[in-house]
């Protein structure tokens, strides 16, 4: 089939499902309008498949252009996509993982009276995720940018009565728009220096060095990686994702997870030309991603709320991929977005599961003991959870690997916050399990009685996601690397390296291996063996206070930025505005006050008219008297 | 058939809709509206086809003044923003009961007839009769049907009405001067002139004054809020959608050709006017207790970033700024439209009365989530399109100029998102609240049709209004 119409059937495709959603999904029934999401975004899978196997086989990239969107007098931007390695390969997993939770979703989300609304929204989601993925140039992409960022918005705010999520949707909207801003500076700043914004030209100014002003390069790519941070959640604008929990849990897991939050990724490593000559830059952005990685998985330590966890240490593992991504090794950071949307989807899936049988509850101090009860679940958590943690022969332990070789090799500081990072992280995530699934159940009585595994439709993804955390490494085995085989063409470095593991390798497996297992053995010691569970909110004092009101960094924001910016507000509404009002309008009152000054003089008074009389006819004595 | 035929329908329709009496008169005025815009699309045909629809009449011999029409893309653009928001601003009003309706709609149209000779004028008398014309049915529809306390709003509409005016003085005075030298009002005869650089600051400012005010700049808005608030809805869509584009349009069709080198060396001040007009309507609009006064200082925040396109000089600024006012005027209309369907049914314009509406009107709520985010320029819509390239322009200037005019990427989210949750959302409101009705839907749907639609093709507008921008900066690069 021709290319073109492929590719309209890839995009448009969810988009139909939007629109059958939004229009129609109230009066079918929920089941109807779930499946016909789902079908949406598998159809987009097997177009997906199709262009994958494509580019693959002939590895050339398919260009298309539809037409002329943006005309401006220098350059025109023409609204088209690009397939190539990268966008193919972040296809395959945007809509495979989309179209599982989808499918979870049906199940999930049948209690809800608001289901249609729900998948037209999820749909639009995959929609505008296809455009920011195969968009040939950044304004194409910005434009799946921001429809993801409205997306998510959207579904934070799903239970649009409760304000508190409306607010947490409106944060995320809002600090992502700060991280825009500072992308379209970064596209303004190319646009200024090469006169396009198509990556193929882009690339070749680039590489010819046909820029007018290739200095201004880092800071564009500066101004790009803000843009990264708002999307990507890194310091210093991570604290919308984890108030983004607030959606229900397959967003968590589709948007906040697998999906949107790896889109700064996907930007930066398709820039991979732009950042390579960008030193300082690069340079900041492995030590953003190193300190994100640390900052967030102290966090991650004393949540108890189950999607908390999940959420800082997502943040903390897309630390990691941006501490790759600084050190140049983008296809490393490309491995572990892929191994970690495998693990990490299943993990908020998982949760998801739980919460469901608890229904609606989310403090693992309530939890417990879930093991027996929930045995699909359990097993697939415990496989990703191996996975996150880096234990030998899971998904995560090549990817994660690799990125702290990676960093050994770069910086040895880098390797340790990175390492310090995996250790937390191995024990906050057994922290999870023990809590969750171990020991007694700490809920109700009521909720006791109601516990059960949770339907085929939710097990079944969760069983998908668990095989591919468990196998996800092969695509990248050290030494043999089909994934650094297969982004050859658009990362051209990699063709030049060959990774042969040495004994420094070796040892710095055994090293993450063994911190692996301290953590978890810390976190066994602590919950299984002593039977800890975590003391309530009023009676956690200390650092772990800090840590579990997470640095009050939303606090210092909240003090910075938001209330100056509304006293400000209140003093331009109450003070500034009458006043100008008065200014502009004190000219005509000062008229009228002269006039009224004037009147007075006019009082009849003949004695006064003569006193004036005489005065004026001196006056004009005096000067005629002075002129000669 | 010449561009004259325009304001002809749209008189003859203004005076037919008042004889026609109070029962009669919205449908006469909305068929009149249409037949304008009918008018108006035909006219465009045939000037793409290259025929001459201009009029040049001599008028007065003594002093020389014409009667001269003249379209080109950017005048026939804004006449068709008019046309086309004539009919849906009448239409939209369809759900009110106005007492003396004949007089109102006859005003309405009245007014089109004016904005669209202030558009079409080639001749700085004609010019300046239009554009003070315009004037008076707007004072009389927000002086009459206005709402509120009427002393507060006789106040507040006299102020306009005496700001407005005073400061169009200037400009007369600006065109008597540029007659004494040319000999003509006719706007060819006017470029031609070569003024001194010292003539054209006096020029230029002479006429900043009158279009300040207009547009309106900070710090000549502070008629603006209180007017949008008083006036009634229909007149607020007037005001917002089409008048206040007339002082961008001017600037861009008189001030800049007139005097270039003062625009020129005052860039860096009108840029920062703009911008300042962003940041500061942005951050006043955020704690706003009146929805009508908050999108007041939304359009004052967005008119600031296009009058700072028009004064980058550039062609990317000029028609970023004309995409932007086509596109503000879409949506601002939108919005006064949901504004009014909110009181409509509770009777209120105070934000905290508000709240709970969406599970009630899922359809109202949709149509004003699109019109919010396309309010904050979401990739997508029109609107987009209009920002971005003026914000591209500006950062061609100099790229601080588009980092702070960006804040209204930051800023706009904010203070709309704040709005949309505190007026939609939260728990269902106990007042009952009727989703929209067929003759509402109609007038979201065409308004957002349009602007999702040239969101995506953009290039038939652009293409266009270019060859009028050129000419434009033609006049001003030969000075230089």
């Amino acid at each position: 089939m021709d290319n073109t119409i492929l590719s309209l059937i890839l995009l448009l495709s969810p988009f139909v499902g939007f629109l059958f959603n939004v229009f129609f999904g109230k009066s079918v029934s929920k089941n109807v309008s779930g499946y016909f999401g789902t079908f949406a975004v598998i159809t987009s899978f097997i177009v997906t498949l199709l262009l994958f196997l494509d580019v693959n086989s002939s590895k050339e990239a398919i260009e298309i252009s539809l037409f002329d969107w943006i005309s401006l007098d220098k350059f025109t931007v023409d609204f088209g996509f690009l397939f190539d390695q990268l966008s193919s390969l972040w296809l395959l997993f945007v809509t495979g993982i989309g179209s599982l939770i989808h499918l979870y979703s049906i199940s999930y989300m049948h209690d809800d009276e608001n289901m249609n609304k729900f998948f037209a929204y999820l749909n639009l989601f995959i929609f505008f995720m296809i455009t920011l993925v195969i968009g040939n140039n950044l304004l194409v992409m910005f434009i799946g940018w921001e429809g993801v960022g409205l997306c998510s918005y959207l579904l934070i705010g799903f239970w649009y009565k409760n304000q508190d999520y409306n607010d947490a949707a409106k944060k995320a909207f809002i600090m992502n728009r700060i991280g825009d801003l500072g992308l379209l500076i970064g596209i303004f700043i190319l646009a200024y220096s090469f006169g396009c914004l198509d990556y193929t030209t882009l690339q070749m100014a680039i590489a010819d060095d046909k820029g007018l002003h290739s200095e201004l390069i880092p800071i564009a790519a500066f101004c790009l990686f803000i843009g990264a941070c708002g999307k990507s959640a890194q310091i210093p604008l991570y604290t919308w994702l984890p108030d983004a929990m607030a959606g229900p849990t397959p967003v968590s897991a589709l948007i906040h997870a697998a999906t949107m939050v790896t889109a700064g990724i996907f930007m930066i490593t398709r820039l991979n030309y732009v950042f390579d000559i960008s030193e300082w830059v690069q340079v900041l952005i492995s030590i953003i991603g190193a300190i994100t990685a640390l900052v967030a998985a102290t966090i991650g330590l004393v949540q108890n709320d189950i999607k908390k966890v999940l959420a800082y240490s997502t943040v903390s593992q897309l630390g990691l991929m941006f501490l790759a991504l600084g050190l140049g090794a983008y296809e490393v950071a490309v491995f572990h977005v892929i191994t970690h949307a495998f693990f990490k989807a299943c993990l908020f899936l998982g949760s998801g599961s739980v919460i469901h049988a608890l229904h609606g509850e989310q403090d693992m101090r309530n939890m417990g003991g879930l093991k027996k009860v929930m045995p699909i679940t359990f097993w697939t958590m415990m496989i990703s959870t191996l996975a996150i943690s880096g234990i030998f022969p899971f998904a995560g332990f090549w990817s994660k690997d690799e990125i702290l070789m990676t960093a050994f090799h770069g910086n040895v500081s880098l390797w340790v916050v990175g390492s310090i990072a995996s250790i937390l992280t191995a024990f906050y995530m057994f922290r999870l399990m023990y809590l969750t699934f171990f020991k007694e159940f700490r809920g109700t009585e009521k909720q006791k009685s109601n516990l059960h595994e949770s339907p085929a439709l939710i097990t079944f993804p969760l069983i998908i996601l668990a095989i591919l955390a468990a196998v996800g490494g092969l695509i990248s085995l050290p030494g043999n690397s089909w994934l650094n085989h297969y982004l050859t063409p658009i990362l051209p470095k990699l063709g030049e390296e060959h990774h042969v593991l040495g004994t420094t390798d070796y040892i710095l497996m055994g090293i993450a291996t063994i911190g692996a297992l301290v953590g978890i053995f810390i976190a066994y010691t602590k919950y299984i063996k002593q039977n800890q569970v975590p003391s309530q909110d009023s009676e956690i004092t200390g650092f772990a206070n800090v840590l579990y009101n997470k640095y009050y960094v939303d606090e210092g924001y909240n003090a910075i930025f938001v209330k100056p910016i509304n006293a400000l507000s209140k003093i331009f509404r109450n003070n500034v505005e009458p006043a100008l009002s008065e200014l502009v309008f004190g000219l005509g009152k000062g008229a009228n006050y002269f006039g009224k000054q004037g009147k007075k003089l006019q009082n009849g008074n003949i004695g006064l008219y003569l006193f004036a009389f005489v005065i004026g006819i001196s006056a004009i004595l005096i000067y005629l008297f002075l002129a000669q | 058939m010449d561009i004259s035929y325009l304001l002809i329908i749209l008189l003859v329709g203004a005076f037919a809709t008042y004889f026609s009496g109070d029962k009669l008169a919205s449908k006469v005025a909305l068929f009149f509206g249409l037949v304008a815009f009918g008018v108006s699309l035909v006219l465009l045909n045939q000037f793409n086809q290259g025929e001459n629809i201009n009029v040049l009449l001599q008028w007065i011999s003594k002093p020389n003044i014409h009667f001269a029409l003249n379209a080109d893309g950017l005048s026939l653009a804004m006449v068709l923003l008019t046309t086309a928001l004539t009919p849906i601003i009448i239409f939209s009003s369809f759900g009110n009961e106005f007492q003396n309706a004949k007089a109102i709609y006859g005003l309405i149209l009245f007014m089109a007839f004016a904005m669209v000779g202030t558009f079409l004028a080639g001749d700085g008398f004609l010019y300046y009769i239009f554009w003070e014309l315009a004037l008076i049915p707007i004072y009389f529809i927000a002086l009459i049907w206005g709402n509120g306390d009427a002393d507060e709003r006789k106040k507040a509409v006299l102020k306009f009405f005496i700001y407005t005016l005073a400061g169009s003085l200037f400009m007369l005075v600006a065109f008597v001067y540029l007659y004494q030298k040319a000999g003509s009002f006719l706007i060819e005869d006017l470029y031609k002139l070569d003024l001194s650089a010292n003539e054209q600051t006096w020029i230029f400012f002479a006429f900043f004054l009158a279009y300040a005010i207009k547009i309106p700049l900070i710090p000549f808005h502070t008629w603006q809020a209180k007017v949008y608030q008083k006036a009634p809805t229909l007149g607020t869509m007037l005001l917002s959608g089409i008048m206040l584009k007339m002082g961008l349009y001017s600037v861009i069709r008189w001030q800049l050709p007139l005097a270039p080198m003062a625009a020129k060396t005052f860039m860096p001040i009108l840029l920062g006017l703009g911008i300042a007009g962003v940041i500061y309507g942005s951050i006043v609009a955020l704690r706003q207790k009146d929805l009508k006064k908050l999108l007041a200082y939304s359009s004052l925040a967005h008119v600031g970033l296009i009058a700072a396109g028009t004064y980058t000089l550039t062609l990317d600024g000029l028609s970023g700024a004309v995409l932007q006012m086509i596109a503000h005027g879409f949506v601002i209309v939108g919005l006064f439209f949901a504004a009014e369907i909110i009181y409509r049914r509770f009777e209120t314009r105070t934000i905290s009365e508000m709240g709970g509406i969406r599970e009630q009107a899922p359809k109202f709520t949709s149509m004003f989530m699109i019109l919010v985010l396309a309010s904050v320029a979401l990739p997508g819509t029109f609107n987009f399109v209009g920002e971005f390239t003026v914000l591209y322009s500006l950062s061609q200037i100099n790229v601080w100029y588009a980092v702070l005019g960006g804040t209204t990427i930051i800023l706009g989210a904010y203070y709309m998102l704040k709005m949309f949750q505190n007026v939609m959302l939260g728990e269902t409101n106990t007042k009952v609240f009727k989703d929209i009705k067929f003759n509402e839907v109609i007038v979201f749907v065409v308004i957002i049709a349009f602007l999702l639609f040239f969101g995506l093709f953009p290039k038939p507008i652009v293409e266009f209004i270019k060859p009028g921008l050129e000419v434009v900066l033609n006049v001003v690069n030969s000075q230089f």
